[in-house]
Parts: structure tokens; C-alpha cells; sequence
């Protein structure tokens, strides 16, 4: 039995030290190199540096995050409700099919996409005018924060939205039927029944949205010409310009930080929901 | 009169729905087709496939672009199964010590953002001199991918009935044997999907190869990023149709290799 165990081990050790070499380990050389100077020592000016320099893209990189992460579960819940609340067959299977477009498309696709979508001349304007609801010569992009968020919540949503339908579809239907024999109306059913109980599987979906929109660096730099700067556009610019390593594993730090932040969120809300899992 | 207003709601809601949706992808489907478009026409003035001629040139950066991202994919493919397959099958038989600490560092690298640990990947193969190399980015794309395939290839194992295993080796199979000819082609739809899905984040891969592979690496999505900045909406438009074609494939063709079965043990 110890040999088998042993040998078990054996079998997972050369995947693990590839994660280990390759991901743990420029991870622990990031945080350490976020607290050293240049000649060595500890210290927190790479900090002091950062927050002076990129003090409100901090912030505006958090604001966007957090708004797209939401605007994405708002949605998801939305779509996966209608799902398994919706009483037409046919706009059920509709949205079944269509809501899962963007699931893969990589998220450089999604600018490029985004960057003629929302252009001021792009085809979103171009359909707008031609329905009369604005004129083309007057309109403005979105090309700008507005457009990040925009490519952010139509790349994730599917992702949030499937899980979320996923956790709807195996539910026990009997208390949605009993609270709709009652008389309730579908959304209180949704946010009354269905809601509390796929909670759990979409903070999770969420919580991996919200890390993954704070490491693309291509949309930032393709939609909104990356000004002003999320955290990855200001970090690629710190290497590529200035190899400054201090600065950019200090504002890799408060990247990390963010997301220990959304992690503790969800700790906390376990732990407040009585430990449910 | 009431089933009227509703279809005429239901409607609305899902064309705007539909526009949203398909829209930006329309947007890039008619910028791939265009030869001359300006403002303030709101189609293109001439249609044509002359960028294409100019993309799928023989002697052009396009078709060496798409080759190293086709050889970087299947290589990354490659080092990802003969990890993963071994480990996920360890890890699905689950007599496994620190089973889930073992679990938490394969989502590592998707629990973290990752763009602050490839500029330190980078300076670390920049001293090993594989900076710029096919080596270094299929380094990269494989952590990536673990996550994955490691975590598809232990739910797909789960799924494989320990009894047959046993079976097998009751009739005189060797431990080897039995994993060859019962245990691996009972998963193999799992791990097929996993080396789909595998392939399909390392040709869209970006931000690992933007840092490591500079200067002489330059995939599909670099290439595409690049004519992008410049204002080549053309090329940069059918480059991106050419990775959007097995990306939606995929989605469509999911269900058919993950089945329900191998999806609820996900993570388990």
C-alpha cells in the first residue's frame, strides 16, 4: 500500500514541478522582488513609487473590474433564470443556443471585434443611425472605459452564465413549482429560490472572471488605447520601457492583493453562511 | 392581446440580445471582405478579397505566423498529456498524500493573475537563453494548460469504473495492460477534449507570449495584435476570423466529447 502510494506520487511529481519551476516559483521571486530595492535591501518605495505614479489606475483598474464582474453576474443570472423559468419553448431553446457565442473566442478577438464595434463610425453607430435613433455626424465612441467594460461582460457572461444554468438545471423543482402554485411571480422565484441556492457556483464563476480580467493586457491596449491604464498595460509598459521590475512586481503585488481580496469575500460569505460548501 | 405584447417583448429582448451578440463578430466578418471603407459610409464602398491574397501570400509573415502557432500548439499539447494523463489518472484514483494541496497548485495559475508571473518568467529565461524561443513559449502555454488538462484528465479518470480495472487484472492483465487497453480508451473522450481545449489556449494564447517570445517568436495573436496597433483593420480582422473559426467550432462540438458524465466530476 505504501508503494502504490508512493508510486502515485511518482506519477503526479513530473506535472507538479512544472507548475512548481514555472509558476510558484516566478510567483515567490515576484512578490519578493515587489519589497527589495535596487541595491538589495527591503524596503517599500517600489510601493511609495507606485502609488504616485499609478495611484488612480489602481483605481480605475479595481472600478472596471469590479463594475464588469456585476454587470456579468447580473446577467447570468438573468439568462440562466429565464432558462429555467421561461415558459416559451422555443425563446428558451433560442437563448439556450445563443448566449454561449462568445464562450472561446480569445479575448484579442474580442478587441479587435470590439475595437470596430464601438468605434465612433463603427457598426453599432452605423445601425443606431440608420433606425434614426441617433445621428452618426454627432455620435461618440465607446472607445474608452465604457468599451472595456463592454468586451469584458460579452467575453465572460457566457462563461458565468453557463456554469450558473448548469447549477439552475440540477436543482429540485418542486419548491419552484410549489412557490409558483402559490402565486409568486417568476423574478421573486428566481431571486428568492433559485438564486440563494446556485450562490455558490457563481461567486466561483465570478471570482475566476474577476482574476482573468485582471490579467488580459490585449483589450485594455486594443479598445481603449490604454489610457487611462489598467494595471497590465501600466506593468508591460514598466518592463518594455524601463525594465523596472521593482515597480512592476509592486503593481503585480496589488494585482495579487486584489484578488485575495475577492478570495476573502468568498471565505467570508461561506463562513457566514454557516460554513455551507 | 397579451400573448402579442409578450412575443413582441420576448422578441425585442432577444434581438437586441442577438445584436449585441453577433454584432462586433458581424463588424469583423465585413472589415475581412473590405478593400475600401471610410467614414462616414456605414458599409464598405468595395468588397473584395485582396487582403486575403496579401494574408495567405506563401512568402508572407501570416502563413509563418500561423505555422509557429500551429507547431508551438501541438507541441504544448504534446508536453501537456504525458504530464496530465499520469497525474490526472494519480490523482482520480485518490490514494494520492496531500491530495489537495496538490489539486490547489494545478489551479495556481488559474486562481492568480498571471500577466505580473510571465514578465518574471521572462527574466528568468532571459538568463537561460530562452527568451525568443519556440522552447520558452511552449514552456509557458504548458502551465497554462495543465490547469486543464490536469483537472479534465482526473474527471475523466474519475468517471472510468475502478471495477474494469479490477476485472481486468483478475483475467491476468498486467497493471499496464489493464491502464492501456481498459482504463485509457474509456477516458479518451475526456482527454481528447482536454487536448482540444489545451490546443485552443495555446494558439490564442497573448500575454505569456508577448513577454517571452520577443523578439523572434511571433504567433497568430501577436501578429494580429500588431496589425491591429497599426491600423491595419484588414489583415488584422482576418487573422482574428482565422482564429475565431476553431474557437467557435469547439463551442459547438463541446458537448459531443464532454459528456455530462465527465463534466460533474469536474473538480471533485
Amino acid at each position: 500500500m505504501r508503494e502504490a502510494r508512493l508510486f502515485m506520487l511518482l506519477l503526479v511529481l513530473p506535472a507538479l514541478s512544472v507548475v512548481l519551476a514555472l509558476f510558484v516559483y516566478p510567483l515567490g521571486l515576484s512578490l519578493a522582488s515587489a519589497f527589495t530595492a535596487k541595491d538589495g535591501t527591503a524596503t517599500l518605495e517600489n510601493f511609495a513609487k507606485t502609488y504616485q505614479l499609478y495611484g488612480d489606475d489602481i483605481l480605475f483598474t479595481f472600478l472596471i473590474v469590479a463594475v464588469s464582474t456585476v454587470v456579468i453576474g447580473a446577467l447570468a443570472a438573468a439568462i440562466g433564470g429565464y432558462l429555467i423559468l421561461g415558459e416559451n419553448p422555443r425563446a428558451v431553446a433560442f437563448l439556450k443556443w445563443l448566449y454561449r457565442w462568445p464562450l472561446f473566442i480569445p479575448f484579442i478577438v474580442a478587441a479587435q471585434c470590439m475595437r470596430t464595434f464601438l468605434a465612433k463610425n463603427g457598426l453599432m453607430n452605423n445601425t443606431f443611425d440608420s433606425l434614426g435613433l441617433i445621428n452618426l455626424q454627432s455620435a461618440v465612441g465607446l472607445l474608452d472605459w465604457r468599451g472595456i467594460i463592454v468586451t469584458f461582460v460579452w467575453k465572460q457572461t457566457p462563461f458565468v452564465a453557463l456554469l450558473v444554468a448548469g447549477a439552475m438545471a440540477s436543482l429540485d423543482r418542486s419548491t419552484m413549482e410549489a412557490a409558483r402554485n402559490l402565486g409568486a411571480g417568476r423574478v421573486r422565484i428566481l431571486v428568492e429560490i433559485v438564486l440563494p441556492q446556485v450562490a455558490q457556483v457563481m461567486v466561483v464563476g465570478l471570482i475566476l472572471s474577476f482574476v482573468t480580467m485582471l490579467s488580459v493586457l490585449s483589450v485594455p491596449i486594443m479598445v481603449s488605447g490604454g489610457s487611462p491604464a489598467m494595471l497590465t498595460v501600466d506593468m508591460a509598459f514598466r518592463i518594455n520601457s524601463y525594465g523596472d521590475y521593482g515597480t512592476a512586481n509592486a503593481l503585480g503585488f496589488i494585482s495579487y492583493a486584489m484578488t485575495g481580496i475577492a478570495a476573502w469575500v468568498y471565505l467570508r460569505r461561506g463562513v457566514s453562511g454557516g460554513g455551507r460548501p | 392581446m397579451r400573448t402579442a405584447i409578450g412575443w413582441l417583448l420576448r422578441g425585442g429582448a432577444l434581438g437586441c440580445l442577438a445584436f449585441l451578440i453577433f454584432g462586433p463578430i458581424a463588424n469583423l466578418a465585413l472589415w475581412a471582405v473590405a478593400v475600401r471603407w471610410y467614414f462616414p459610409y456605414k458599409l464598405p464602398l468595395v468588397y473584395g478579397f485582396k487582403y486575403w491574397h496579401e494574408v495567405f501570400d506563401p512568402r508572407g509573415d501570416a502563413i509563418e505566423s500561423l505555422s509557429t502557432s500551429l507547431f508551438i500548439a501541438l507541441f504544448t499539447v504534446a508536453a501537456c498529456l504525458a504530464l496530465a494523463v499520469p497525474a490526472g489518472y494519480a490523482l482520480a484514483r485518490g490514494r494520492l498524500p496531500w491530495r489537495g494541496g496538490i489539486l490547489l497548485a494545478f489551479l495556481l495559475p488559474q486562481a492568480m493573475p498571471s500577466l505580473a508571473v510571465y514578465f518574471n518568467v521572462a527574466h528568468i529565461f532571459y538568463s537561460l537563453g530562452l527568451n525568443g524561443t519556440i522552447t520558452g513559449v511552449v514552456l509557458v502555454h504548458t502551465v497554462h494548460g495543465l490547469v486543464f488538462a490536469v483537472w479534465i484528465a482526473a474527471a475523466a479518470f474519475t468517471a472510468v469504473d475502478h471495477e474494469l480495472e479490477l476485472a481486468a487484472r483478475n483475467i491476468g492483465a498486467s497493471a499496464l495492460g489493464s491502464f492501456f487497453t481498459v482504463t485509457l480508451p474509456l477516458a479518451a473522450p475526456g482527454i481528447m477534449a482536454s487536448a482540444i481545449f489545451v490546443f485552443l489556449e495555446s494558439l490564442d494564447e497573448f500575454t505569456g507570449t508577448y513577454f517571452v517570445g520577443v523578439p523572434d517568436v511571433v504567433t497568430l495573436p501577436l501578429l494580429m495584435f500588431t496589425a491591429s496597433v497599426a491600423g491595419n483593420y484588414q489583415i488584422a480582422a482576418i487573422t482574428a476570423l482565422i482564429l475565431l473559426v476553431p474557437s467557435v467550432g469547439f463551442m459547438l462540438f463541446i458537448e459531443r466529447f464532454l459528456k455530462a458524465d465527465v463534466l460533474a466530476k469536474v473538480g471533485g
